[in-house]
């Protein structure tokens, strides 16, 4: 489906942030309970990412990249799939992954570098995290060719940042689900930072949905931090994918309040305060509070609670995964391969004969 | 029987696969309409169509990584890397990806995928069209690698490697593409993966090659035996990663005399591992040092040059005096 070839990407807002519908707009078609179950899940991993920071600092977790600010992003895009679809994620997206299925204390066995950390349970249709910046976007964009091969009724969802987009997987996934026809969305976090490199070193085009164009794919530039906007977008584009009308590229504009990870990472080195407080103020999560709050959807009591019960799970989950193997070098002669190799049986039982001597 | 090329093997391999098979698909460069740059898909387009075989976008790292998807939600693609030289534009979507995800995800998802790429050197091709670069994958772990070195191997270790539910890099000597004809069952057949072939027995020396190397290495154990009659066992690895260490050791324990051949550059090659591997565990059977027979350590040079670059039978047969006058 040939698309217009537009100059200008205009930001897509529902939501504005004063937490009012934009006079042009309407609010998606959801129920009160949908609307709640957004704020619920995007103030859940708001819990997260700040009781993983502290844990983190505590040294109770390990590796680990904060989402904070992200959240309209990582939940009204994953919202708008469904449990079916196949998400491709990066490692900033356990927000999106615990939604999609990935059990909570996962996300804590895969920061300790435990054992299990990466084992996706069946039923869960996800990639494990990425690490390798866009390499997942061919994924996504091979997923969504099998699907419309087979006419298949799913989308696959590839989850990246801005960085991403330099690389030559972003341009080659792009390419080919285009020429495919692929059942894929591409969903760009811009969130302005490649650790500490701004956007504008990045790239020289003015927006990076402007590059569907070149693929001649749907493009669409919409306000990350407003959860409505987000939803629709990918609804949309998730909608024509399963038509088999094509792959859309989607910028969410969006801000990274927290380091790039827990490694060592000092924003103050390449971001001034004030453009944090900047983006403070358009915050995904006050925002829809302040929408749900005015429809009467939302109350202090709610709130509390949520709190309460998102708490209580993280430590349980802590708790947990604490309490479970760390595992031991002998397990991983056993995943390389489905049947193991004779040298790694030889390996094994060298490692084995040496632990044994060793004791 | 029918009597075929390698090349013609590769395609029949694919092509009775393929029908026994729907969800094995053949995707790369030039593969489709064209049937590759040197026909080993030919008339696979025509008999299975355009949701079976692709020409894709000019991309390795695409085709890779698309196909690694696609493998481990289903699918059996059988990626075509055109030049073996242009497989550095997709190692990590090989060695990171496709090589590390059922390790990554605990054996969740399987690759069962097959990257097919011509290799090796001897056709006068191009710059970087001509690298033997085998040994990355050696080093690579959860990779297969599979280098035939007849036409009847070649079809039934490609049906194996498309059988097979984890990644396996099938390299295809190019001068080996129509040089050898052989009788090849039409019907599909499998040859094992990690197993090498005695291609003859013998109990002096222990030749060790794959790929092209290996009829030169027969005309240099042929040479041999005439003029100082002693007889030379050849194996032909057939696979390079897993190594089939019974094979050699068997044979380095009968002859204890060891020539490695591989047109590889000579330092870190498959040779390398052999030697240590030997060293190891069969180190008192030796009579002399093991040699390796390689390609230098340089870039492999412009093509005028390469005859004198590439191991020849007279290298092969001067490193068999080397071993055998210890």
């Amino acid at each position: 489906m040939a698309v217009e070839l537009k100059q200008t990407f205009d930001m897509v807002q529902i939501l504005n942030e004063e937490g009012e519908i934009n006079p042009d707009q309407e609010v998606p078609e959801l129920s009160d309970e949908e609307l709640k179950d957004f704020y619920r899940w995007m103030l859940r991993i708001r819990i997260f990412d700040q009781r993983a920071v502290k844990l983190n600092r505590q040294g109770r977790l390990g590796f680990y990249a904060p989402m904070a600010g992200q959240e309209a992003c990582q939940i009204g895009s994953i919202a708008a799939l469904r449990r079916d679809d196949w998400l491709f994620p990066s490692y900033r997206d356990m927000g999106a992954s615990m939604y999609h299925g990935l059990p909570l204390h996962q996300v804590f066995l895969y920061s300790r570098g435990q054992i299990g950390g990466g084992t996706i349970p069946e039923g869960v249709s996800m990639f494990p995290p990425q690490i390798i910046i866009a390499a997942q976007v061919l994924h996504a964009a091979g997923a969504g060719w099998g699907f419309q091969l087979r006419e298949e009724d799913k989308v696959a969802m590839a989850m990246f940042g801005d960085g991403a987009t330099s690389q030559g997987d972003f341009h080659e996934g792009l390419n080919f689900a285009a020429v495919m026809n692929a059942r894929s969305i591409f969903f760009c976090q811009n969130n302005q930072y490649a650790i500490s490199v701004p956007l504008s070193k990045q790239m020289k085009s003015k927006t990076i949905a402007q590059k569907a164009v070149a693929y001649d794919i749907h493009g669409v530039r919409v306000d990350g931090n407003d959860i409505l906007a987000v939803y629709r977008e990918v609804k949309e584009a998730a909608e024509r994918a399963r038509r088999g009308e094509g792959p859309t590229l989607i910028e969410a504009v969006t801000y990274r309040q927290g380091t790039h990870t827990m490694a060592g990472d000092d924003p103050s080195r390449y971001r001034k305060k004030q453009e944090e407080e900047e983006w403070r103020k358009r915050d995904p999560l006050k925002r829809f509070r302040k929408f749900l709050e005015s429809k009467g959807l939302w109350s202090d009591q709610e709130e509390e609670q949520t709190e309460q019960e998102m708490l209580e799970e993280i430590n349980e989950g802590i708790k947990k995964v604490e309490a479970m193997p760390k595992g031991a070098v002998v397990d991983v002669f056993e995943d390389v391969y489905t049947e193991m190799t004779p040298d790694l049986k030889e390996q094994k039982e060298e490692f084995l004969r040496w632990k044994g001597e060793t004791k | 029987m029918a009597v075929m090329t390698m090349i013609k093997a590769i395609q029949d391999g694919m092509r009775v696969e393929m029908e026994r098979d729907d969800s094995v698909l053949v995707l790369g460069e030039d593969v489709g309409v064209n049937g590759g740059v040197f026909r080993a898909t030919e008339g696979l387009y025509q008999q299975f169509g355009e949701k079976r075989v692709f020409d894709t976008p000019l991309a390795e790292s695409g085709i890779i990584g698309t196909s690694v998807a696609l493998a481990a939600l289903g699918f059996r693609p059988v990626a075509e890397i055109q030049f073996q030289g242009f497989v550095y534009e997709t190692m990590d979507q090989i060695c990171s990806q496709a090589a590390r995800l059922r390790f990554r995800s605990g054996g969740r998802f399987n690759v069962p995928l097959v990257i097919r790429s011509p290799f090796g050197g001897g056709v006068r091709t191009p710059e970087m069209h001509s690298d033997s670069l085998e040994a990355l994958f050696l080093h690579t772990p959860g990779l297969k690698v599979v280098i035939p070195s007849t036409p009847y191997d070649a079809k039934g270790l490609l049906i194996s490697a498309i059988r097979d539910p984890d990644p396996v890099l099938y390299f295809e000597p190019m001068r080996l593409y129509r040089s050898v004809k052989q009788e090849v069952p039409e019907e599909a057949y499998t040859v094992p993966i990690g197993k090498a072939r005695i291609v003859k027995e013998g109990k002096d020396v222990t030749l060790v090659a794959f790929g092209a190397m290996v009829p030169m290495a027969e005309k240099a154990a042929q040479q041999a035996e005439e003029e100082r009659g002693i007889s030379a066992e050849i194996i032909d690895l057939r696979t390079i990663n897993p190594l089939d260490m019974d094979t050699l050791l068997g044979s380095v324990e009968k002859t204890g005399r060891v020539v490695i051949i591989h047109e590889a550059v000579k330092t870190g090659g498959v040779g390398a591992e052999l030697m240590a591997r030997i060293n190891e565990k069969a180190i008192l059977h030796l009579e002399a040092p093991v040699v390796r027979v390689t390609g230098y350590d340089t870039p492999y040079p412009i093509s005028s040059l390469e005859d004198d670059w590439l191991p020849s039978v007279e290298r092969i047969r001067a490193a068999i005096d080397q071993v055998l006058d210890f």
